[in-house]
């Protein structure tokens, strides 16, 4: 066992399960704290990942592929705004009629753009950075250096999320909206537009982190490769009490457990029992151990502005 | 029948329009909608064992189904099916190959008994009190469930108490006296199809003729009319959990015993979520669930042969699921398009 | 000096109702301008169109000289008119500074704590009104979260500032304090229009009063000028009551009694004051009082939806205070809901299902779980003739009907189950007049079949028509209990708007 915990390898890969976890969480937050339950984040991944690879092989560059991802994850994101802001439809159902969309039309797209022998083999991936002094320190190096520019991007992602939502004005107007949307609209504040900015922005990071997983981890496209990730990032954000930080904290503990189970394929401890444990403790979390995990009090309730 | 035509009319029409925007998609992809959609209907119907097949493949959907749709009426979201109905498919099997000697009118209805429970008792115990005394959300808590479910499996097969002797993670066989018999050869089709519509026939019976279902209901539709008239509120949530996970245990149950004979090791029985879209599509009518089942397994063993024949990939039928419910859940949508429709026509009688 | 805002016949329609119909007010700078009026007078209408969260019909709006075309609140606090309502737009999560400050920020991209909360210390100085801008609110009294209300006005320069009903969630201390308040604001030149239905507050601090009854403005005066009595008669009206016939009155043994009734709400504010009633059989009690003052806390009581704090509620001589409702309504007593809708029906049931939703586990409707749908359906039957619900097919869901026939369906549920105690509140509410004579004739027909009632209602003369004895409650307490026979409208509204005078010395 200790030698497993010593192994940076099993840090740096909780680092690298935790990213695809963590930006969906980030994105959530936002989605959220405007009021908005936005479960779509999984198919909007899926769709993502699957964009990101055709752009980069199009293009050949892999940045183009993120942008593609990014955009065609937003344009999802906003019909799901849509829907549900604006046609004030059942939260939870339309993420979940996303999320099955998703995974059709990109297995769909998937064998009919590049056949059944899967996407092509040099698409272009995103490049890994090694930071030239850091990456010398031992132990601590190996796990700080060499990750992939998501990551790094993502670190930068989560202060800058945190400074936005918490020591903004914009980021004050999106809680106040989340939590009490008519005491926000008698103080001049649009609503709708606000919930709109909060869906697209986790459209934006759930589409990060889909492109992470496509041309990020790996440079292909699989059937489903999110597997359930956007759900497990909204229990991160739970986990996390809807701060971007808290987040991020409960997706290293669920890459973490990622990162375990795949360290111990033959050992005594049976790996899938360490899996089930994030899922165990978000439970517990939500029924309140340790405090109650309360979430923004408009969450989810859809708003129509009076007149 | 007014009233039933009303009431399913906005489902067909969300039908229809997502079998539309599919042929947009199929065309745009280069492949020729009637022809796939008719090797679709060929695949589910065409032929004797097609139409057995996807009996078949009804089943758990049927059950599973009608699980999440008694929790829909009660007003809550149970996606955590999937979880339920694994919990029931590992008692199941469990029970399934342990026992040996037992005559098949006993064994059967164990193991199936002893499935129901589990299943209630994963969906009841945790997401239910959850729910009814901290306000847990169901939605998180079933999933979260479910994966624990998942891995529990995975636990118990790979390597685990319940894997067969040998390298391949699965279970052993179950016992013959535990098989739920095949009505066709060579087919999936077991006598498992006339539990599912028992089961939808009692689901029926219980919702709109019992006091459970009627207490039930009322909570479901209307929490505070209901405490005003005296009904206790967190138990019929507890309740409704809990009858929601019972059937998606006996559907787990019901698809070893009848098709699996063996529990294997894999990620997603598929039924779960789809089972979801089963009870949106039906309006959480037990009976309803029985044709909207029909419909989702008939897009499934439609697709699988609509690959093979016409080369359209089958996740296509994933395309049209997703699609029928983003327009099942938005309905406002054609409420939205007819108010137009209304603008349009008065402005062009005012000009 | 020309007056600060003028509302010149301004006219504001709602489906079925004139909420605002021709109204005049005028308001100069520096003055307290209350507000008189009971429910549904149009009080709260006008001042949503003052502040702009309403558009009027027809009418004029003026505002420092300027008309005034509002698009929205917004646009209002832009021109200087402030609002607090009557349930605070705060949000508890955050501090009192970000509740304040929140959509106008000082300017920037950051939020900037340092200069929000300079600014506010500011005006907290300015206009005496103390508090920690960093406070969260959900931490804070409410006579503090007010504050915080108050200052979200003036943080936005407003010259009025409009109250609704700011006292009716204060303790007496609060309240004086919200007046030395309010008297140092005038000072500064502010006006404030001060919305209330209480005779004694509105004495105490305005300067001038218009009395509003049913959308229309009856009269404006010098508070000066003019007394308890002439406010009360202006805001009930002396309109001829039509009484119903009423057979004689001969009430039988105590059905209920309530002792030294106390009920508090979810923060903990007393609602009901050791409240003491007893109601007998044969007799319909009317409880008369403005919505507000403790109705709906005692009736929860009453029924077991809310647990009391003190006191005793006895019926037929035993103790019931910790009997949950279901016994309740097993003993004989029938509850006809304030909100048919959300209360007392649901909507997609059937309306043979809402018909027993009271009853549907007695052996008569099921057996063994079972529910007997043939007994059901003669019972729905049975009702829907009796009670006249349209229309008559029973199986239509309860949504689809009007609302006079839900409001039957409710009362064929619990008058038709013949209660020994039925407690009615606001049975008549939006329904028609043929629909009100009938449902009035049920009532008095209950009552002379044995039956105890128990009437609350906002509309006077229902209470006075109906009633053999009435009650009145203000700000929680029982004010007096009055014989029907003898009650006036003047001696009534005077009780309802809290006024101690003796009712032998009122004219009548």
């Amino acid at each position: 066992m200790k030698e497993i915990l010593l192994n940076p390898q099993l840090w740096s890969a909780t680092l690298a399960m935790a990213t695809p976890l963590a930006l969906p969480a980030l994105g959530g937050t936002f989605s959220e704290r405007s009021g908005v339950v936005n479960i779509a984040m999984e198919g909007i991944m899926l769709i993502a990942a699957f964009f990101a690879v055709l752009f980069a092989h199009l293009t050949g560059s892999a940045w183009l592929g993120l942008l593609g991802a990014i955009v065609v994850g937003m344009i999802v994101a906003v019909i799901f705004a849509w829907a549900a802001v604006t046609l004030t439809a059942d939260q939870v159902i339309l993420g979940m009629a996303i999320n099955i969309f998703a995974s059709g039309f990109t297995a769909y797209l998937l064998n009919t753009i590049f056949g059944f022998s899967g996407t092509p083999t040099d698409t272009p991936m995103l490049p890994n950075i090694n930071i030239p002094v850091i990456k010398n320190i031992p132990f601590i190096g190996q796990i700080l250096s060499g990750n992939s520019v998501i990551v790094y991007l993502m670190i930068i992602l989560i202060f800058a999320s945190n400074y936005f939502l918490f020591h903004t004005n914009l980021g004050l107007r999106i809680r106040a909206v989340g939590e009490n949307p008519e005491a926000a609209e008698t103080a001049g504040i649009n609503v709708i537009k606000l919930r709109y900015l909060g869906v697209a922005l986790s459209g934006l990071f759930s589409a990060i982190g889909g492109a992470y997983l496509s041309i990020g981890l790996l440079n292909s496209f699989s059937t489903d490769m999110s597997s359930g990730r956007g759900y497990i990032a909204l229990a991160a954000m739970i986990f996390g009490k809807w701060t971007p930080f808290g987040s991020f904290g409960a997706a290293l503990l669920f890459g973490f457990a990622t990162a375990l189970s795949m360290q111990l394929q033959n050992s005594a401890i049976s790996k899938n029992i360490i899996m089930m444990l994030p899922y165990i403790l978000t439970v517990l979390a939500l029924v309140g151990v340790g405090g109650k995990s309360v979430s923004p009090a408009a969450d989810g309730v859809p708003y129509t502005p009076k007149k | 029948m007014k009233k039933l035509l009303k009431s399913i009319y906005m489902p067909i029409l969300a039908v229809i329009i997502a079998i539309i925007i599919g042929s947009i998609i199929m065309l745009v992809t280069g492949f020729n909608p009637l022809s796939a959609y008719a090797s679709l209907f060929i695949g589910a119907f065409g032929t004797l064992p097609n139409i057995a097949n996807t009996l078949a493949n009804a089943v758990p959907l049927i059950i599973t189904g009608l699980g999440v749709a008694i929790a829909f009426d009660a007003g809550l979201f149970n996606i955590g099916a999937e979880g339920q109905y694994w919990i029931g498919a590992i008692v199941a099997t469990w029970i399934g190959y342990s026992f040996k000697g037992l005559p098949w009118y006993i064994h059967i209805p164990f193991a199936l008994i002893a499935a129901m429970i589990a299943g209630g008792l994963w969906g009841g115990i945790v997401p239910g009190f959850a729910k009814a005394y901290t306000g847990a959300h169901e939605v998180i808590t079933t999933m979260m469930m479910s994966y624990v479910a998942i891995y529990f499996s995975h636990y118990l097969l790979e390597f685990g108490p319940m894997m067969e002797k040998g390298s391949v993670p699965q279970s052993p066989l179950i016992k013959d006296s535990a098989v739920i018999p095949t009505i066709l050869r060579n087919t999936q089709l077991s006598y498992g199809i006339f539990i599912a519509i028992a089961a939808a026939l009692f689901v029926y019976w219980l919702m709109y003729k019992t006091v459970w279902g009627y207490e039930m209901r009322a909570v479901g539709f209307n929490q505070r009319a209901s405490k005003y008239a005296g009904m206790n509120v967190p138990l019929n949530i507890v309740l409704s959990l809990s009858l929601s996970g019972i059937f998606a245990g006996l559907a787990g149950a019901v698809q070893i015993l009848g098709v699996q004979h063996r529990l294997y090791d894999s990620f997603t029985s598929g039924y779960g979520y789809t089972a979801i879209v089963v009870a949106l599509l039906a309006k959480n009518n037990p009976i309803g669930v029985v044709f909207s089942a029909l419909l989702f397994a008939a897009l499934g063993t439609g697709s699988q042969y609509m690959q093979l024949n016409a080369q359209v990939p089958g996740q296509l039928a994933d395309v049209i699921t997703g699609l029928i419910i983003f327009f099942v859940a938005a309905d406002k949508i054609i409420e939205v398009l007819k108010s137009m429709f209304k603008k349009q026509k008065k402005e062009e009688l005012a000009s | 000096m020309s007056a600060l805002l003028e509302v010149n016949n301004i006219t504001k329609i709602f489906p079925k109702v004139r909420a605002n119909d021709g109204v005049n007010l005028v308001v100069e700078e520096g003055e307290i301008h209350a507000i008189l009026g009971e429910n549904g007078a149009g009080k709260s209408t006008l001042m949503n169109i003052i502040y702009g969260l309403y558009r009027p019909d027809s009418g004029e709006l003026k505002f420092n000289g300027e008309v005034l075309n509002l698009s929205g609140p917004h646009e209002a606090i832009e021109k200087g008119i402030g609002m607090v309502h009557q349930h605070f737009m705060l949000i508890p999560v955050l501090t009192v500074a970000e509740n304040i400050v929140l959509g106008a920020e000082p300017s920037g991209i950051s939020y900037n704590r340092k200069k929000a909360n300079e600014l506010i210390r500011e005006i907290s100085r300015n206009y005496h009104l103390e508090i920690d801008p960093d406070a969260k609110v959900k931490d804070l009294s409410v006579g503090l979260q007010q504050r915080v209300e108050i200052l979200k006005a003036f943080y936005r320069h407003a010259k009025l500032l409009i109250l609704d009903e700011p006292t009716a969630m204060l303790t007496p201390q609060e309240t004086e304090e919200l007046f030395g308040i309010m008297r140092n604001l005038k000072k500064q030149g502010i006006s404030i229009i001060f919305i209330s239905h209480k005779l004694d507050e509105v004495k105490e601090i305005s300067d001038k009063v218009t009395v509003m009854r049913r959308g229309k403005t009856v009269g404006t005066l010098n508070t000066k000028e003019t007394n308890e009595q002439e406010l009360a008669n202006l805001m009930v009206g002396r309109e001829v009551v039509l009484r119903v016939e009423k057979s004689e009155y001969n009430p039988g043994d105590v059905v209920l009694s309530v002792k030294d009734l106390t009920v508090s709400d979810e923060q903990n504010i007393e609602k009901v004051k050791n409240v003491s009633f007893d109601i007998r059989s044969g007799e319909i009690f009317g409880l008369a009082g403005i919505d507000g003052n403790g109705q709906t806390e005692l009736i929860e009581a009453l029924m077991g939806l809310r647990p009391i704090k003190s006191g005793i509620i006895k019926y037929n001589n035993n103790n019931i205070e910790k009997l949950p409702t279901r016994e309740r309504y097993k003993l004989g007593i029938s509850y006809i809901p304030q909100d048919r809708q959300q209360e007392g029906l649901i909507m997609k049931f059937s309306v043979a299902d809402n018909l027993i939703l009271k009853e549907y586990k007695n052996s008569q409707y099921s057996k063994n779980g079972v529910i007997q749908y043939k007994r059901v359906f003669e019972n729905a039957s049975k009702k829907v003739e009796e009670f006249d619900i349209r229309p008559t097919d029973y199986n239509l869901l309860a949504g689809n009907l009007s609302g006079g026939n839900q409001q039957k369906i409710i009362l064929a549920r619990e008058v038709g189950s013949n209660p020994k105690l039925l407690i009615a509140v606001q049975p008549t509410r939006g329904m028609d007049v043929g629909a009100i004579e009938y449902i009035h004739k049920r009532l008095l027909q209950l009552r002379d079949e044995g039956s105890a009632i128990l009437l609350v209602s906002l509309e006077l003369e229902e209470i006075m028509s109906l009633s053999d004895r009435i009650g009145v409650i203000h700000n929680g307490v029982i004010m007096d209990i009055l014989d029907g026979k003898f009650a006036t409208r003047e001696k009534i509204g005077l009780l309802m708007a809290g006024s101690q005078i003796d009712a032998k010395e009122v004219e009548v």
